[in-house]
């Protein structure tokens, strides 16, 4: 049972992070479909940081390391949906698309290049962090606290503050809802979407580098996030893109997950026999009947997924 | 004034211009990276990687090997054409990997459980598509759920749903992930190859489907170019409530535009799988890659029918070089990364017509002052 929970915790603090990130992103009109492949490049970023800096055995400062270097990724790599669809008028579908497929086969070529350069025979697309995720974990009782939880729930509180009650978020809502006005009251629509596409991958690269220290101590790059960048889409929509409902819906998918994990050790799940494929479904499938009923008065920022074009009225 | 144009500033010209320019960035970038890992061997690589079946030393062997890439063209052409034909509609097809994965449930089901002969199993993998098709249609039409989120919800739940019946017993071996091969548990699931082998040095996987996805294709840009059906769907595409006006069924379309790609995306899984030489890995955690290199293929082939075609073998083909060069050198998922910075690059290519057509206004108004 306490291993259900702590899956569920670290789950749905990747949920969070990774779902606030596309909630920015869409508040300010641009659809992420890139998350998952922002999600690679933070893990990327942060899994190669562990590595470089494994001599460090201070637990604050490896924690501010392996987060600046997933955070770095993850804001890089989102420069790349933010040119193309804000500047080039590009497809945000398409795009979102090509870096998800991009992200996987750029983490697993960089990986190796990196075990390579250090151990001429080491061809494969691993990365280990076996003493470096100790720094991150405290144990209490036989729940492992991982710091990372605390920070999504930081950053939750942050980001409401930021979306709800500054004017950055008020002006960033507006480029979501209606560019041309926003415009039109002097706010740089280009700028003000740049800012939210950054945020997204400022938090999708913390969701990403979250993800792969939840459970394991190593990472296949070539594997990719496993769909919990599509996942978090879902939760997105799910808490209607509002902050607060986010985390309630990232946790109650964070619990389906979690279950699939760790059913086998729960008597009465084991009992019933369900496959785990069943429970890895559960999630998307009680989404996707919510969006049935719930899409009729969609709360999506009106303006998503249109490129802005300044001549137009 | 119908002047007749220059030959560059034909569309079908712009778009053939954009597509190559596409590609020549994507390789660049390729050889750059390679050029980083190891400059040694960068300029070969990516030559091999090119030039796939053609750097074999016989043309016996080049010859299978065009026909290995051939029997996986196949398959990623009827992906393209399904998210092609969708997308002339205006719908996004996503969900395409899905409807693919699907396909491929319904044709090894009725092939390992059922023995099933192999027109059963194409017909099972058409029904299975197209009614997931038909049902992320039916969502769009009826309930407004945005096309491309539910096509990615299901192609999650497709794969676990087909990992799941495909994990019975009568369909893989209890000690591997793996269904059965086919030869062994049902050869007459097997596509007929027609003698069409016996042109590719004797490669007894090279099938039907070969020509039929072309066929297939000449069909799709026949149907969307030529008949009023094509027509109507475009129309529904281009304004829905103008194709209302005009008397036309938009929530139909809508749903039949879906239910045409699903089957399309379920044949091309049947075109895979009842090859004889894949198998269905029941252990899968990630959607297969086929549904989103068709996302490739149809905007790399300038979102033509016919131009796909090419791309789905250019794409293809690169793939299957990217396992040919120095794998203790560079790693083989560097194909990948091209074609991930080419469909990259497919984006901007509203962009770059838009530069072309604005340089030419710039040009004609010249003339005119003068």
């Amino acid at each position: 049972m306490i291993l259900l929970l702590q899956y569920t915790i670290i789950f749905a603090s990747v949920l969070t992070l990774v779902a606030l990130g596309g909630c920015f992103s869409e508040h300010s009109g641009v659809i992420n479909l890139g998350l998952e492949g922002i999600m690679v490049m933070g893990a990327l970023g942060g899994a190669m940081a562990m590595n470089m800096f494994s001599s460090v055995s201070n637990p604050f400062l490896m924690i501010l390391i392996v987060c600046l270097a997933a955070v770095i990724f993850g804001m890089l790599y989102s420069c790349l949906l933010a040119v193309a669809s804000i500047n080039f008028n590009a497809d945000q579908t398409l795009v979102g698309t090509a870096m998800n497929l991009l992200a996987t086969s750029v983490a697993a070529v960089m990986v190796r290049a990196f075990n390579s350069s250090r151990n001429p025979d080491d061809v494969s697309t691993i990365l280990k962090y076996v003493t470096q995720k100790k720094l991150f974990i405290v144990r209490i009782g036989g729940f492992e606290f991982n710091w990372m939880m605390l920070i999504a729930v930081v950053l939750l509180v942050v980001m409401y503050i930021i979306l709800y009650k500054t004017k950055f978020g008020l002006r960033l809502r507006a480029c979501g809802e209606n560019p041309q006005a926003a415009n039109s009251v002097g706010i740089d629509v280009y700028k003000m979407r740049w800012a939210g596409v950054l945020i997204s991958g400022f938090l999708g690269g913390l969701g990403g580098i979250t993800y792969i220290m939840s459970g394991v101590s190593e990472w296949k790059f070539e594997a990719g996030v496993a769909g919990f960048g599509f996942l978090s889409l879902a939760v997105m929509i799910f808490g209607q893109w509002k902050p607060q409902k986010i985390a309630l819906a990232a946790v109650l998918f964070g619990f389906f997950r979690a279950l699939s994990n760790v059913y086998t050790g729960i008597g009465f799940l084991a009992a019933l026999n369900i496959p785990s494929s069943v429970y890895n479904m559960l999630p998307y499938i009680i989404s996707l009947v919510v969006l049935a009923f719930t899409s009729r008065n969609s709360a999506a920022p009106k303006a998503e997924g249109i490129p802005y074009d300044k001549g137009q009225r | 004034m119908m002047e007749k144009k220059k030959f560059w500033q034909l569309p079908g010209f712009q778009t053939l211009l954009t597509s190559l320019i596409c590609i020549v960035a994507g390789l660049f970038v390729g050889f750059v990276i390679l050029f980083l890992i190891a400059p040694q061997g960068a300029f070969e690589a990516i030559v091999t990687i090119v030039l796939n079946f053609l750097t074999k030393n016989s043309v016996g062997s080049m010859l299978k090997a065009l026909g290995n890439t051939l029997i996986k063209t196949a398959p990623l052409l009827m992906c393209a054409l399904s998210i092609c034909f969708c997308y002339k509609v205006g719908l996004f097809n996503i969900g395409a990997a899905g409807q693919y994965e699907a396909g491929a449930g319904a044709a090894l089901a009725l092939a390992l459980i059922f023995n099933m002969p192999w027109y059963v199993c194409l017909l099972g993998a058409v029904v299975a598509g197209g009614l997931l098709g038909a049902l992320t249609g039916a969502l769009k039409a009826y309930r407004n759920v945005n096309e491309v989120i539910s096509g990615i919800m299901l192609n999650w739940i497709t794969l676990y749903a087909v990992n799941m019946v495909l994990s019975s017993p009568a369909s893989k071996d209890t000690a591997s992930p793996y269904t059965w091969a086919l030869t062994q548990k049902n050869p007459s699931a097997i596509l007929p190859s027609l003698g069409l082998g016996a042109l590719f040095n004797n490669n007894k996987n090279v099938t039907i489907a070969v020509p039929l996805a072309i066929i297939f294709a000449i069909i799709i840009w026949v149907v969307l170019e030529k008949t009023k059906f094509g027509y109507e769907l475009k129309a529904t595409g281009y304004n829905k409530e103008a194709a209302r006006y005009a008397g036309m069924h938009e929530k139909k379309n809508i749903i039949i535009t879906l239910m045409i790609g699903g089957a399309l995306a379920g044949i091309g899984a049947a075109f895979m799988y009842l090859s004889g030489f894949s198998k269905w890995e029941t252990t899968m955690a990630s959607v297969p890659g086929m549904g989103f290199n068709g996302i490739a293929a149809t905007f790399l082939g300038g979102l033509h029918p016919i131009g796909t075609i090419f791309s789905s073998f250019f794409i293809q083909n690169i793939t299957d070089g990217g396992s040919l060069i120095d794998r203790m050198l560079y790693p083989s998922q560097i194909s990948d990364l091209i074609s991930g910075v080419i469909i990259y690059f497919c984006g901007f290519v509203l962009f770059f017509k838009t530069v072309m057509n604005t340089r030419r206004k710039k040009t004609d108004r010249k003339g005119e002052n003068a």
